[in-house]
């Protein structure tokens, strides 16, 4: 697959962005490289504080600073470096150009403001219409994420609808200015599954339909299979792996992507006996291990993983893989170090 | 596994009052759970399941009369928990346990861990005051902690680590019974799979019968025998988990399985997308509580209520929907 740089939406380089705490320096973020091509979804996975969301925040540049700062990196936006952007130029990217839809459809939502104003609101800033032709937008894009009797809706405060319908408020709201970019963070992780349901299928034709591109951001790998196109899956700050979504569900080469999907429970699946586990936990921020940062918690560590950091690496397939397994050197290593059952 | 029911319930009410009004009178009420039954084996894992909403945990906190009840029984070993005294129901409590979602909640942050095991054991009085301590160790032991961090605080673990200590919490009174609340939700799938690890081998190790909430069906038909599936404060379905899975017969429970993203890129099935949201159980619709909902749904199910009724060929699945009656005709 060789693109040209046209095909690429969003291109993000080498991305670091840190917090800067009492305690010391967390690396939330370490090095990132991402891409997304037009028109497709790229998902990123792995479990909480492995940096996905602070990822999704550094695009946007909505860090809360000066605790958290991009160190390091570009993204490169239709040719463009936002973290060079000055605040003004980012207001007016954001919700026009990129925007997002949090997890929260609560607290996302201004509790003051009918549904109608929020939608509005961005409509009126970034397209210089009127009032009243807003407004009548605003009802439309409520038609279109398909709530009931928009007109009514649309002056109704979010306390007055249920969970699903504020999601798809948030999302009204996102897709109002047709971004080129959404940006969606655990988007239906709030939400029960007949709604999530709805709310994935209500993203897909819409994306179908305005042919936006998709940044998904999620804990749970069955959204990803569902939705994405590519997959990023993100532990302690790093890019781990980074492939199709047949390959990553098919043929995943990291010991942590292989770990992360053997210990899901599966509904359409029996599984007998127990269900196969990553021992120990995720290392303290603060105190990150030298080398591969899943080696303390891998059933294959050796020697140098413990010592060097492994890059990512293009295997045989295209898939790209952050482990000495499918290194030259692995060959010459002693044995694995880590005696788990 | 025997089948001895060790917890049965019968009819079991749940009505929360709305106040309103100067007077503050009671005007209304949010049915939570409305009339359910279901009966608990020896050893077995028996799950509830359903959405936000369904009255599962209210059920959970119903049995254990951490909110009384508002009508109906429930039998513990053939007694009657409805109507005992709080002094010995809070004596009670050393069978029935429960294991709380939010292990951050859950623990008193100005306890130590060895306190608070401590303190369920001295209500209970159930090991000697001498004998607390090695007992605690055990207990760490088992549930995958060091003993050497029994003098630490909540706030020194993790989640999972915390979870463990609920769950170490529970087992310290030898209870016959926990009932698990969403008790790894708040967890992340590599920690979730090791706690539910540790649950299935407590259960070899001391004989104990799990009443397991949860609104995850992965976790669900990992860890359970039979499977309760509510909806707006009602039983839809009570099957065996291979009945369940295999063969879904109420259209909510279809509906429900076929609504979660599956992980198998190579199968992608038809999904049945319901239209709309729960209605409110304030004034929940009449007849079947799904009909609203149902894309299976006749003139019968707005007036009439189904009851369960049995349907498995084999192993045990009930039912309560009017399609099954029609498809008997």
């Amino acid at each position: 697959m060789n693109l040209t740089k046209e095909d690429k939406i969003l291109e993000v380089k080498n991305l670091c962005t840190s917090f800067f705490t009492d305690e010391g320096e967390v690396k939330a973020v370490d090095g990132v490289d991402l891409s997304i091509e037009k028109g497709k979804t790229l998902g990123i996975v792995g479990e909480s504080g492995s940096g996905k969301s602070i990822t999704s925040l550094s695009i946007l540049r909505l860090l809360q600073e000066p605790a958290g700062r991009i160190k390091e990196g570009e993204v490169i936006f239709k040719g463009e470096d936002l973290v060079k952007k000055t605040k003004k130029q980012m207001r007016e990217i954001r919700g026009n150009n990129i925007s997002m839809i949090f997890q929260e459809p609560m607290t996302s939502l201004n509790p003051t403001l009918t549904c109608g104003e929020q939608i509005a609101e961005s409509i009126r800033i970034h397209q210089k219409l009127n009032k009243k032709k807003a407004w009548a937008k605003a009802v439309d894009m409520l038609k279109l994420v398909g709530i009931p009797s928009p007109e009514k809706r649309a002056k109704q405060y979010p306390f007055e609808l249920s969970g699903g319908m504020r999601q798809r408020v948030m999302i009204a709201i996102s897709l109002a200015c047709n971004p080129e970019l959404l940006i969606a963070d655990e988007p239906t992780t709030a939400l029960d599954v007949t709604i999530q349901a709805q709310i994935l299928e209500l993203i897909k034709n819409l994306q179908k339909e305005l042919g936006t591109s998709l940044m998904i951001i999620t804990h749970d790998l069955g959204v990803v299979a569902e939705m994405c196109d590519k997959v990023a899956v993100m532990y302690c700050g790093k890019v781990v792996e980074y492939a199709d979504v047949k390959t990553i569900f098919t043929n995943p080469k990291h010991p942590y992507t292989i770990g992360l999907l053997n210990s899901v429970p599966k509904h359409d699946e029996d599984v007998e006996g127990d269900l196969s586990i990553i021992p120990g936990s995720v290392p303290n921020p603060f105190h990150l291990p030298e080398g591969c940062r899943f080696a303390p918690r891998c059933p294959h560590a050796k020697e140098i993983c413990l010592t060097k950091l492994p890059h990512l690496e293009e295997t045989f397939d295209g898939d790209k893989v952050r482990c000495w397994i499918h290194s030259e050197e692995w060959e010459k290593q002693g044995k694995a170090v880590n005696a788990h059952e | 596994m025997s089948n001895q029911a060790l917890l049965e319930v019968k009819e079991l009410k749940q009505y929360f009052p709305i106040k309103g009004g100067v007077f503050g009178r009671t005007v209304n009420h949010v049915k939570a759970v409305d009339d359910i039954s279901f009966t608990v084996n020896e050893g077995e894992t028996v799950s509830i399941v359903g959405e936000s909403g369904c009255g599962k945990s209210t059920t959970g906190r119903a049995i254990l009369r951490l909110d009384n009840p508002y009508s109906g029984n429930v039998l513990f070993e053939g007694e009657d928990l409805i109507s005992l005294s709080k002094a010995q129901m809070r004596k009670k409590r050393k069978d029935l346990q429960i294991i709380f979602q939010d292990p951050y909640a859950s623990l008193n942050p100005r306890q130590t861990v060895s306190q608070i095991l401590e303190e369920a054991m001295e209500i209970q009085s159930v090991v000697p005051r001498k004998d607390r301590r090695k007992k605690i160790q055990e207990l760490l032991e088992t549930v995958g902690i060091g003993a050497h961090q029994m003098d630490r605080y909540p706030h020194e673990f993790s989640g999972g680590q915390r979870q463990r200590i609920g769950i170490a919490r529970a087992l310290s009174v030898n209870p016959k019974l926990i009932v698990c609340d969403e008790a790894v939700s708040a967890l992340d799938v590599s920690i979730q799979a090791q706690v539910l690890n540790l649950l299935k081998d407590l259960q070899r190790q001391f004989k104990l019968t799990y009443l397991f909430i949860s609104h995850d069906l992965g976790v669900v038909r990992h860890i359970s025998d039979r499977i309760i599936v509510m909806y707006l404060g009602k039983i839809v379905e009570i099957a065996d988990k291979k009945a369940l899975f295999d063969d879904p017969k109420h259209p909510y429970t279809q509906a429900l399985l076929s609504a979660i993203p599956s992980t198998n890129i190579a199968e992608k099935k038809e999904r049945i997308i319901l239209k709309g949201d729960v209605p409110s159980p304030i004034d929940p619709p009449v007849g079947c509580r799904f009909h609203t909902r149902c894309p299976y749904a006749f003139e019968r199910c707005a007036v009439e209520e189904p009851k369960l009724m049995n349907v498995g060929n084999g192993g045990f699945q009930q039912v309560a929907c009017h399609l099954m009656d029609e498809q008997a005709k």
